[in-house]
């Protein structure tokens, strides 16, 4: 499906960029004029995916994430978080409702939050390669439904 | 984040303003955690009105707390959460925890 508009950045695995990516996120997606909610929604998940990239692709070093936002047809927003960690051996046990290998700060709910608060979640991992989130949300947007 | 406390009557109200991500929740619970051993309140209320953002760290910053108020068989109440945080803590069914919202930080 050919975007309408997109952008691509890409960063230091440093928690300080967590914030960086949420704002990249919601300036990206202001031009679909979302509501608060969905505007929160999007933050909620970008924040989550890269923290997860964070905290679990590179526990031991700094390493590249990239965050891919692309504009598509009926206002769909699609965001797309990859890195060249460690994988995910087990991606049906990181997907179980707090399920987490990260610290005290992580709560192991971040695929679920992801996965309740946009419309389509995929997650592929290969061991030692790395890992890619892509995720999708229809934007009503302040004026509703196109 | 910015952590500003009040104690009255055993009742330890912690004010929270700013971001709750990763990269500040193990700061947070540090914080809140200290307080609770200098004060040792009954109660521990959270009070979220100055939060803009919160990500699922803040659900493990609110389960720190109260497992650190569980330890002193006190109880913890979250007050004046946001609609985007309170929409985090309900996906992960902090409300069967906690008592949330109602509870307003003394003025």
């Amino acid at each position: 499906m050919k975007p309408e508009n997109e952008a691509l950045v890409q960063f230091p695995s440093l928690s300080a960029n967590e914030a960086l990516a949420r704002q990249i996120a919601a300036a990206f997606a202001a031009q679909m004029d979302p509501t608060l909610e969905e505007l929160g929604d999007v933050k909620t998940a970008v924040s989550e995916a890269v923290t997860n990239a964070i905290v679990h692709a590179y526990p031991d070093r700094i390493g590249p994430v990239s965050l891919r936002l692309r504009r598509l047809p009926g206002n769909v927003l699609e965001l797309t978080v990859k890195d060249k960690g460690l994988g995910i051996a087990d991606v049906a046990k990181a997907r179980e409702p707090l399920f987490t290998t990260g610290g005290a700060e992580r709560s192991g709910m971040g695929i679920t939050i992801m996965e309740s608060f946009m419309n389509s979640f995929s997650l592929r991992s290969t061991p030692g390669k790395g890992t890619v989130v892509r995720m999708r949300k229809k934007l009503q947007g302040r004026g509703g439904a196109e | 984040m910015q952590y500003t406390s009040l104690l009255q009557d055993k009742r330890l109200t912690v004010l929270l303003t700013g971001e709750i991500d990763h990269h500040s929740a193990r700061q947070a619970m540090e914080a809140i955690t200290a307080k609770i051993n200098v004060y040792l309140p009954r109660r521990c209320v959270l009070d979220f009105g100055g939060v803009t953002f919160m990500d699922s760290s803040g659900i493990a910053v609110v389960i720190h707390t109260l497992r650190a108020m569980e330890e002193l068989e006190g109880e913890v109440c979250l007050a004046n959460v946001p609609a985007q945080p309170m929409k985090v803590l309900r996906a992960g069914g902090i409300e069967k925890l906690v008592r949330c919202g109602a509870e307003r930080s003394p003025a």
